[in-house]
């Protein structure tokens, strides 16, 4: 019997290009040349199923003209706004993600920006590697504390459920701002604001942990920014869309937001360019889930899915 | 009459408006002054008290020069390094210090080199300064999972303590060395060893939260590093001189070490740049205690004790008793 194709957009770690090489009559992309739209119409000819990453815009147009041959796609991520959902329900196409493995790297990530934006790591690290650090001084480089501090999360689903509980070993004290409230035994300590802006005026440290897509596009505006307390710390490790880059630069000029730290920001790998002429903006290049471990993770079962999705059986990463 | 104070480093300002209501002082934010002017200005103004940090070398030669007016030198930091304790005893000048209040401060910054360590983080920094423009392969720039890792902590006093409560919320193994087992009730679950060399091939972290002192002056030597499983990470926001930093360096440069996150050298501020020069540290410029809470926290925990010396009282956070 002849292997299924399986079309692979990006290079992945290499245990999942093996297991794929393995399994499949694989496409892969050693160089890692970025595809567009095009090129996966191109090279999908033939395949049985496609496991693609947050990188490619699957839009309608390009999801309706696939092959007939496609059986399923799959996501190398957790996130998939940028996959067309409803025009792959259209074409009945499922879709797999990698959901829940990424949730503890990706907070990790949350927790590093938010001490190290409050804490002012970047200027510290910079001023180290330039050669100028002049002392110890009383009065250097002051940040703020996180222990005692209120931590607001928006979007409390796994990834955030996983920083409460970091932030909560800091001594921090977690509020969270959901469509729906949580079980007692998924919320443990962390206090409920049903009203955004009680959450808002609550958020001394706000983390934003919400899906990216339509309904939250540009969510943290000029308006909410100015409903934080003033000399807020705001950290995002989710997606680039959550936020107004415009708006949050004015308020890390003016010092309503004191420190910001983004892992994620609208347009990457292209970003504002004015955030890097910010001192007090903590920089990482959306490596949420880059540990070796996690990556490996995500492609096993990225690729679980789609062997299930072939075999006639139900994938338990589907989409739905 | 208000009691006359010197304070010899740039301080805070709540706590310089303190000053300013409690003591007569000719610099209430404080001015950056050398061992000799400390010296000239505590004679000059016929001062009680010193308010002083680690910039003064406070050896045998400058306590011999305190003058006999002066009732009680505060250091505002825990360590004292640079405090002659032997010297200020046999004058009969109490010197106190400041310790807990900056405990949590310094157990959230160790979790940050931890954290910015595993992660690369320094990498990470230096690709978006440059304007990133190129995405990622999934299997490209990886770090490592902090989370379920075993942390191996030297020295589980107050903040070895604080970094091991932390810790517990990454679902990390905790492990420690120290000079006495601590009771059950404090462990939470630590596995102890007695000797650091049997402790530290079970370390997938190991951070240093030890005393500074002969006993474990360069105690993590080439030997001890060699201990550690290949891939390990070294943390160290305690001492610079806990470190043989030859050795340190070696094992970053070779690869047995994944990285280094530190915020303390041997020399301070004229640090080896050989480590700024290496891919794999996140390094910071002594930060432990670089909060406006925790700063303002123990400057007032100086004038306290103090005030309590001009007062009559004995001091609350006396180096010796």
């Amino acid at each position: 019997m002849t292997k299924p194709v399986l079309l692979v957009t990006r290079r992945l770690p290499p245990a999942i290009e093996a297991r794929a090489a393995r399994d499949y009559q694989a496409r892969l992309n050693p160089e890692d040349t970025p595809r567009t739209g095009a090129d996966i119409l191109r090279l999908a000819q033939g395949a049985d199923a496609i496991l693609c990453c947050p990188a490619e815009k699957l839009d309608a147009a390009t999801i309706s003209a696939l092959p007939a041959s496609i059986k399923v796609l799959g996501t190398f991520s957790v996130g998939y706004d940028h996959i067309d959902i409803s025009a792959a329900r259209m074409r009945a196409l499922p879709v797999v993600n990698t959901p829940d493995v990424l949730s503890v790297a990706t907070a990790e990530i949350a927790m590093l920006l938010i001490l190290a934006a409050a804490r002012r790591a970047g200027e510290g690290e910079r001023l180290l590697r330039a050669g100028q650090w002049s002392g110890w001084c009383p009065t250097q480089l002051i940040g703020a504390n996180v222990s005692g501090r209120r931590l607001g999360i928006f979007g409390m689903g796994r990834i955030g459920r996983e920083l409460a509980r970091m932030a909560g070993a800091f001594g921090m004290i977690v509020h969270y701002h959901n469509r729906k409230r949580l079980p007692p035994e998924l919320a443990g300590n962390a206090v409920w604001h049903e009203s955004e802006d009680s959450f808002l005026a609550a958020s001394e440290i706000l983390s934003l942990n919400a899906p990216g897509g339509d309904g939250t596009r540009r969510w943290l505006n000029a308006e909410r920014l100015a409903k934080l307390p003033a000399g807020a710390i705001v950290v995002n490790a989710s997606r680039g869309t959550l936020v107004d880059d415009t708006a949050l630069i004015a308020a890390l000029k003016s010092g309503q937001v004191a420190f910001a730290g983004l892992d994620v920001y609208d347009g990457e790998p292209r970003l504002n360019p004015d955030y890097l002429t910010l001192e007090n903006a903590v920089l990482l290049p959306h490596l949420g889930s880059a540990t070796m471990q996690t990556r490996d993770a995500m492609g096993n079962l990225a690729l679980d899915g789609i062997d299930a999705v072939l075999a006639g059986r139900e994938p338990r990463n589907l989409v739905r | 009459m208000k009691p006359r104070l010197i304070v010899s480093r740039q301080i805070p300002p709540s706590v310089a408006a303190r000053i300013r209501a409690e003591f007569d002082c000719p610099w209430p934010d404080g001015r950056d002054l050398t061992a000799d002017e400390t010296i000239a200005a505590l004679a000059e103004t016929k001062a009680d008290a010193l308010l002083l940090t680690s910039h003064l070398k406070f050896g045998a030669d400058v306590i011999a020069r305190v003058p006999a007016h002066v009732r009680i030198a505060a250091t505002c930091s825990v360590g004292f390094e640079h405090i002659d304790v032997a010297a200020a005893r046999a004058r009969g000048l109490p010197v106190t210090n400041t310790p807990d209040v900056l405990t949590d401060c310094t157990a959230d910054l160790t979790f940050l080199l931890i954290l910015g360590a595993c992660r690369r983080a320094h990498e990470y920094d230096a690709i978006m300064r440059a304007g990133w423009r190129r995405g990622f392969g999934l299997g490209e720039m990886l770090g490592m999972k902090v989370s379920g890792k075993r942390l191996g902590i030297l020295g589980l006093g107050r903040i070895g303590q604080a970094v091991a409560a932390r810790a517990r919320g990454f679902g990390m193994q905790v492990l420690y060395c120290n000079p006495r087992r601590l009771p059950p009730e404090q462990e939470h679950g630590a596995r102890y060893f007695a000797d650091l060399r049997d402790m530290l091939p079970h370390c997938d972290i190991l951070s240093l939260h030890a005393r500074s002192g002969p006993d474990t002056f360069g105690i993590m030597d080439a030997e001890k590093f060699a201990l550690l499983p290949r891939g390990a990470v070294f943390v160290n926001a305690a001492r610079g001189n806990l470190v043989d930093e030859e050795a340190l360096l070696a094992a970053l440069t070779s690869g047995h070490l994944f990285a280094a996150g530190l915020d303390v050298f041997h020399n301070e501020p004229a640090f080896d740049l050989r480590f700024a020069a290496l891919p794999n540290t996140f390094l910071l410029p002594h930060m432990g205690s670089a909060t406006v809470e925790t700063r303002t926290a123990m400057g007032m925990r100086a004038l306290d004790n103090i005030a309590a010396v001009l007062a009559g009282r004995p001091p609350i956070d006396p180096l010796w008793r």
